[in-house]
Formats: structure tokens, sequence, C-alpha cells
């Protein structure tokens, strides 16, 4: 099998939480040694956060940290000791990138800042990764995914016009994502270390990874400068237009946007070709009255089929829609059932478990499962006794002294 | 001072509206040289316009983040001046090529052979249809990268489905767990997330890709569906449904991991404005009553804080609210009680108010707001650049700061065919003679041509 391609990338992981950890992920699941360090006694955070497997609240449980920390080694080790500190600067040296996601200025007192590990090792790759970023007036201010979101993101014009703002959908899916963006400029400023021999320090700001995104808001953003309009929310349900939006079907609902040259389409679909000439353009579409005489004939056909054959039928058709599949739905699907995107994966505790798989293959970089998550000070031994040369008893009173 | 991390990079970028030219911009954001292909004889609905030579009255009912640029509107130039498009494509360059023919298909592979990355996000009949497949790259340029990103990916049943970004977000699962609980899903609005998350983990496969080349010598083809890399992102629903059978549900806004949370109604503050909503025939001018603060309440000391930010009123007291499983419990009548306090302030007082006290709190942000913003605009993120269509006008900016490549936005949005001269003579050598003689062919040109066939989805 040819080499992953960040096979020879050592990567010092110290964050927590969410968006820090899918970070290294992505990196660990295409070949980096990422060492995860924790605190001593409970831990990443997130093994305190669910779903829990068979709902027992228990830190090597937690779905959400095992999906995040796949193929990652972890120790634990209090940074606010004088030791810990020393061992941070020990495994600096020998690594290519350190991810953190303390709150600002946390590293600078712990005395590990970034031109502190710079002097250890120049080629050095630092990702800060905070709410806000590392300057700015809202520096120290505290955030959640919904805040964030609210801020950065696109939230306002979400929901309808009279009621208020909704965010993305459950779970944390901008933490996520924000976790993916720390991933692709540590990847990009890792070439540049590699290719320039110039290290970097990356300040990634969750809120401003909003702001930059595509999802809606820079296209909003410079709407405004274009036009001095504001978005706002609409009820989509009041269009003229059909048929488009979220239908309900027998089992479920679907979602089709088959408006102006996709009529034909819904002919098709339908099998009703009388509708071309009833309503043969987008002027007869929109005149008072059609969309409710559409509607007389649309949703009964609807509620005559599941979400899964009114996909079918459209997209053989040709008609833009799908499905709003459960989770059950995704897991079933025949399509990423087909493309293997679906992984199983042992883990000494929760044992054999479906997790998402890869997020893009190539054969010449191959995505693999080489362990799963870490259980907590997994690999002290290994890392403090085999690589960092510690004795066995030293490991037992650093462990007394509640520093690993 | 490093030079930007990816300069000497050239990228040829083939992609429609929002998932493939956002991995694209963050490429050239960072220094590689990305070139658009694109073509007169077609035109990309969505990504450069509504429709060829959009109407002037349908040009000025576009709103939100598929408006045109209503001022001073030329149908001619309507393709630079949509905000769909100018969202992604500055530090980008553009030629054309009409690849109905087959010059335009052989200057294409001239392209390829020249070029580090090819990145395309086209159905895959596209490709096939113009023979543009890896195993043709692949045989013109052994070193390239090549990553195909459509909806769903090179294989797999859904192949050819054809889907937008909406129908995509609902077979990942990603619309059904969105919405009010207290609402039809009808009422549901879109939003983008596998253009998001497509976008950064395409640029990110091929800068992962560039690495190990460095390594092999060899190029690569990456597949990727955009709904797969979204479907990565949610995480809590995926593990609760494999580990426990249990299917996720819309919870609104508030949060999984069982704080307290929501999004109230703050003082308005606002006088009227034209509303930003696409095709939806809505007045030409509403009153905006529309302040909104979202706050999280995670444990007892957030809770401590909130309640002296409040000043301590008698119902913070009351027995339902005393422990975090209480409030939980209560949610629904503490929400009401935290909505008849911020009523009454606006809307950054009350961020600055509990922030102050060390509780999560920020505005739902518009794009005015954005703009005003001291954060925003301390840290510079808005640059301004003059465009020769559109003016002058400041734009969002880049998403992260490195600290030893200082970096900013080198070049407006790109128009359609800006850089054919240099992309035709000093990229592929092709003679004074040959370029006039392609243009006069239609290949190269700065408009889209009468005969431009729409669609592309």
């Amino acid at each position: 099998m040819t080499e992953q391609a960040l096979s020879d990338i050592k990567i010092l992981d110290l964050t927590w939480y969410i968006s820090g950890p899918y970070c290294t992920k992505l990196f660990a699941d295409y070949g980096a040694d990422v060492l995860k360090v924790e605190r001593p006694g409970e831990g990443d955070p997130a093994r305190e956060m669910g779903p829990f497997f068979q709902d027992d609240p228990h830190p090597e449980k937690s779905g959400l940290f095992l999906h995040l920390n796949t193929n990652k080694k972890g120790i634990t080790l209090n940074l606010k000791s004088e030791w810990g500190r020393r061992v941070i600067k020990e495994l600096v040296k020998d690594v290519d990138i350190l991810v953190e996601s303390f709150r600002p200025g946390v590293m600078e007192r712990l005395g590990l800042g970034y031109e502190t590990l710079e002097k250890v090792n120049p080629r050095l790759v630092m990702t800060s990764i905070s709410n806000f970023g590392q300057t700015g007036p809202y520096r120290d201010f505290k955030a959640s995914e919904l805040i964030i979101f609210g801020m950065g993101g696109s939230m306002k014009s979400l929901g309808l016009p009279e009621r208020e703002p909704v965010k993305k959908g459950t779970g944390t899916p901008v933490l996520f994502s924000g976790g993916n963006a720390a991933a692709m400029m540590t990847m990009i400023a890792l070439y540049a270390a590699k290719t320039q021999g110039i290290g970097e320090h990356l300040d990634m700001s969750l809120f401003q990874a909003q702001m930059g995104s595509i999802d809606r808001r820079m296209s909003e953003l410079i709407a405004y400068q274009y036009n001095n309009e504001v978005t706002v929310r609409v009820d989509r349900r009041a269009t003229r237009m059909f048929p488009y939006g979220i239908h309900p079907a027998q089992d479920g609902y679907w979602e089709i946007a088959a408006v102006g040259s996709q009529w034909p389409a819904v002919s098709k679909m339908l099998d009703m070709p009388e509708i071309l000439e009833k309503w043969p353009n987008i002027m007869a579409q929109i005149a008072p009255g059609a969309r409710e005489e559409f509607d007389a004939i649309f949703v009964p056909w609807c509620f005559e089929h599941t979400k899964k054959e009114c996909v079918e039928l459209g997209q053989k058709a040709g008609a833009l829609c799908g499905p709003l599949a459960t989770t059950e739905d995704m897991l079933q699907d025949a399509h990423f059932r087909d493309r293997g995107f679906w992984v199983e994966i042992e883990h000494p505790v929760v044992g054999k478990v479906t997790y998402p798989g890869a997020p893009f293959k190539a054969e010449e970089m191959p995505w693999q499962i080489r362990r799963p998550a870490p259980l907590l000070g997994q690999h002290n031994q290994e890392i403090y006794c085999e690589k960092l040369g510690y004795t066995k008893q030293e490991l037992v009173k650093l462990k007394e002294a509640g520093v690993i | 001072m490093a030079k930007l991390p990816l300069e000497g990079i050239r990228v040829i970028e083939w992609c429609p509206i929002w998932a493939g030219p956002y991995a694209g911009m963050n490429l050239a954001d960072w220094g590689a040289e990305v070139i658009r292909v694109e073509n007169r004889y077609h035109f990309p609905v969505y990504t450069r316009g509504v429709m060829l030579r959009t109407p002037e009255l349908l040009a000025k009912q576009t709103a939100g983040y598929a408006a045109f640029k209503k001022e001073g509107y030329r149908e001619e130039t309507a393709h630079n001046c949509f905000v769909i498009f100018n969202a992604h494509a500055r530090n980008k360059l553009s030629c054309t090529m009409k690849l109905q023919d087959p010059k335009g298909i052989e200057m294409f592979k001239r392209l390829i052979k020249v070029s580090d990355v090819f990145l395309e996000s086209n159905a895959p009949r596209v490709k096939e249809s113009l023979g543009m497949t890896w195993e043709v790259v692949k045989e013109i340029n052994p070193r390239i990268i090549m990553l195909s990103m459509p909806g769903f990916g090179g294989t797999g049943p859904y192949k050819d489905y054809r889907a937008l970004g909406a129908h995509q977000e609902g077979f990942g699962g990603h619309t059904y767990l969105r919405g009010y609980v207290d609402e039809d899903p009808t009422t549901t609005t879109t939003v983008y997330h596998t253009d998001e998350a497509g976008g950064l983990t395409g640029a990110l496969a091929i800068v992962m890709a560039l690495y190990q080349r460095s390594k092999t010598g060899k190029g690569m083809y990456i597949d990727m569906a955009q709904v797969e890399a979204s479907m990565c992102h949610l995480g809590q629903a995926v593990m609760d449904y494999t580990m426990n059978r249990r299917i996720t549900e819309r919870m609104g806004n508030r949060d999984y991991h069982g704080a307290i949370q929501g999004c109230y109604r703050c003082r308005d503050v606002r006088g009227k404005w034209l509303p930003a909503a696409p095709l939806m025939g809505m007045p030409e001018e509403i009153e905006v009553v529309d302040s909104w603060i979202n706050i999280t309440i995670t444990n007892d000391q957030e809770w401590q804080g909130f309640c002296c930010a409040l000043g301590n009123p008698d119902w913070t007291r009351d027995e339902k609210f005393s422990d975090h499983l209480s409030r939980l419990k209560n949610h629904d009548e503490l929400d009401r009680h935290i909505e008849e306090w911020t009523r009454e302030h606006d809307v950054y007082e009350v961020m600055h108010l509990l922030q102050k006290e060390g509780v999560p709190a920020g505005p739902v942000i518009d794009e005015q707001d954005a703009y005003s913003d001291p954060h925003m605009r301390g840290r510079g993120f808005f640059e301004q650049l003059t465009h020769d269509d559109a003016g002058t006008h400041l734009y969002p900016g880049l998403a992260c700061r490195m600290t030893k490549r200082p970096n900013s936005l080198r070049q407006p949005p790109v128009r359609l065919g800006e850089q054919n001269e240099i992309v035709y003579k000093k990229i592929l050598g092709v003679s004074d003679e040959e370029y006039a003689e392609l243009e006069k062919e239609g290949h190269i040109g700065t408009d889209f041509a009468d005969e431009a066939i729409g669609g592309g989805m």
C-alpha cells in the first residue's frame, strides 16, 4: 500500500473540545503521528459530552470524542507544573506542528508562547484556534457554537420573518467547520514550512472563519456593499413559483426546486403532460391562483409516495431534488454504502461501531484507521519511558503528584 | 519576510457556483496562481448570473446572496457584478476557451500540461462528455493533481443525480436537523454547508497532495463528494445513530450538550430597510423590527454571572431555576424571563453586560453590523478593492492571518476573460497571429456569446 501523505509528520496536539480535535483528526487520518495531551483526571472535556455508547456517561464512551480523536496517541500531563512545561518543550523540538485551542494568552502565561517555542524549533508551525482570535476587543469574550454562528455566520437570514433567527443543525457543525478551516490553513503553513524552511504561527479565529465563509456570508456582505440592502428572513412557502421548497411525503419530507427550465421534468415526474399546456411559462405560473391549483395536484401526489420514491421519480425525470434524510436514512443509503463512506472501528471499551469515514479518497494518499481514539493516558508509558527516557518509578511519582 | 506559501503553484479551476471555487479561492488567497477556465458559449447559471444577459427588470429583483450590483447596471457586464461569483473570485485569473470546439479542448490540454493542479467540481458527465477524465489528464501531465469534487463524488448510484446545494444538504442529513421544533419542516430555510465544508476540505486535499507529490514525484486523482465532507461535521447525530440507533431530531437553537441557550429579541434600533429576499414577492420596503442576541449558560458559575448582570431580580431565585437540571427542565419559562430583560436593552449593550460577568453572549449580526463591528475593524478584516465594472467597495478579507507571511487581497474579483492575453500568450506560448485567430473564432472574449447555452447543473 502507498505510504500515507503525512506519515512523516509529527503533531503535538494540545487542543480539546471540538474544533481543535477535528483539525488534528484530519491530519491523523491521513497518516500524521498525532500526540494528544490531556489534563490528568478528567481529560478532554469532550469525554463528558454525548452521545454516549448505550447512554452510559463514561469517559471512554463518548461518541463525539471517539469520532474526533481517531488515530491519535494520548498522554496526560499537567501543563501548569514546571515538569509539564519542560516535557512540552522537549516534545516541541521534534514535531512539525503544534495545535492549541486555549483561551488567548494562556500559552504565553504557561511560558509556552510561540516566541519561546520558535526558539526551540524554528520550523515549527503553530496553530492557535480561538473563538475570536489572538487580538481585538472581543479577544477574551466567551462564546458557544450558537454565538459564533450568530456573529460570524449568516444566521440572521435563517428562519421565519416574525420569529427568532435559527442556527445550523443539531450538534455543532459550525465548530467542525472551524476545525476544518484550521486544518486547511495548517496544511498550507506546513507546506510553506517544508518548502521554505521557515515556520509559522496561525491565528485562527472561529468568528472570522465564519465571516469569510462561502455559505452565503461573503456574498451577502458584498451585496450590502453593492446595493446597501440588508438580508432579511423570508417565509419560503410564500413563493409563487412551483414546485419549490420542502414538501411532506408519505413517510417524511423531501425538497425540490424545479422551476423555470425544469418544468418539463416536473411534467415527466408527475406523468402529467397536460401541465405543460396549462402553465406553459413562468408568467402563467406566477398568475394569481396558479400555485393553489398546482398544489391541489402536487400535494396529494407527494402523499402517495415515500420521500425516497419522490426523489427517485424526480431524479429520473431530471428534476433538482433530494430527501430530508434522517441519520437512519444516511446510514442505510445505498450511495454512501457503495462508496464505502462508513467504516467500522474496533475500540477496547465500546467494541465495534460505525463511524464517518474519509472526506476524500486518493490511491496515492490513503485514508486509514490505524487505531481508535486513545484511552485516557493510554500512551503515557510509551511516550514518557520509551521516548523521553523516564523510568517507571518516576512515572509513579508524577502520577502521585497529579502531573500525569 | 517569507513568500506566500503557494507561490509558484499553478491551479486550473473549472468549477461552477460555490464549493469548487471556494477551494480555489483559499489556494489563490495564499499565493497560488489560480486560473479559471470559462466558456463564452456556455452560460453558467447561478455562477455568473441567473440567465444570459439578465434583463435589468429581473436583476433589480435579485437580492441577498444572489444579487447583482444594481446601480449602473448593464446587461453586457452583469456577469462581472454578480455577488455569488464575486464572493470567491478575488486573486484569481480568468481565461475563456470554447470547449465545444476541438481547438478549445486542445488549448485546455496545453494548460493541463503546464499546471500543478486541476480542480473541477462539475457533474461527472461533464468531464466525461468532453473527454477530460483522469485517464486522459494523467497522460498529458503525470505530475498533475486532479481533484474532482462533485456533490455526490465520482462513483456510486447517485453519481449522476442532479442537485443544488439545498438538496445536497438534504441527502447529507443536515436539513432534517435544522429549524424550529414547533414549526413544520416546510419552513426550514436553506443553508449551504456542503459548499463550505466541500471548499475547505477540497483545498486541504490539494495542499496535502502537493506535499505527497514533493516526496513521490507523482501526480494523483482525488475523488471527493461534497456531501461526504459535510457529513463528517454531523458527528453527534451520526454517532448517536450508529451507537444507540437513535434518530436525532431538530432542536432549534437549543444546545445538544445541555447548556441553557437561545436567541432572544432585543430592543429595536432600526428604521426602514429594503428587503434583500430573492424573488419572493415581498413588498418593496419593510420595517425591520429585528435585533437579536444569542446567550449560552453552560454552568452554575455562568448562571451566577447572568443573575448578577440582571441585578438579581426575584424570579432568578425561584426554586425552578435553582440548579442546572431544574433550569433545563424549565427552559421554556426561563426563556420568557430572559427575553423580558433583553427586550429592554440594545443588543450590543446586552452582550457587554453579560460578557463582563463571564457569560457567553453575542449579537446576531447583519451586514451593516458586520462592517461597523469594532472587532472585525480592529483586526483589519475588510479590505477595499476597485473593480472595473462594480467600482470601489469594501470586501470581506482573509479568514485567517499568518504571522510571518503578511498577506492581503491582491486583486479584485476577476472579470470574464480578463487575463486571456496572459494565459494564451505567456503561459501557453500562443503567437500573436494565432491569438488573433482564436479571438476571431470566438474562443477569446470578455463577454458571453449571444448563442451561449444556459444550464450547467
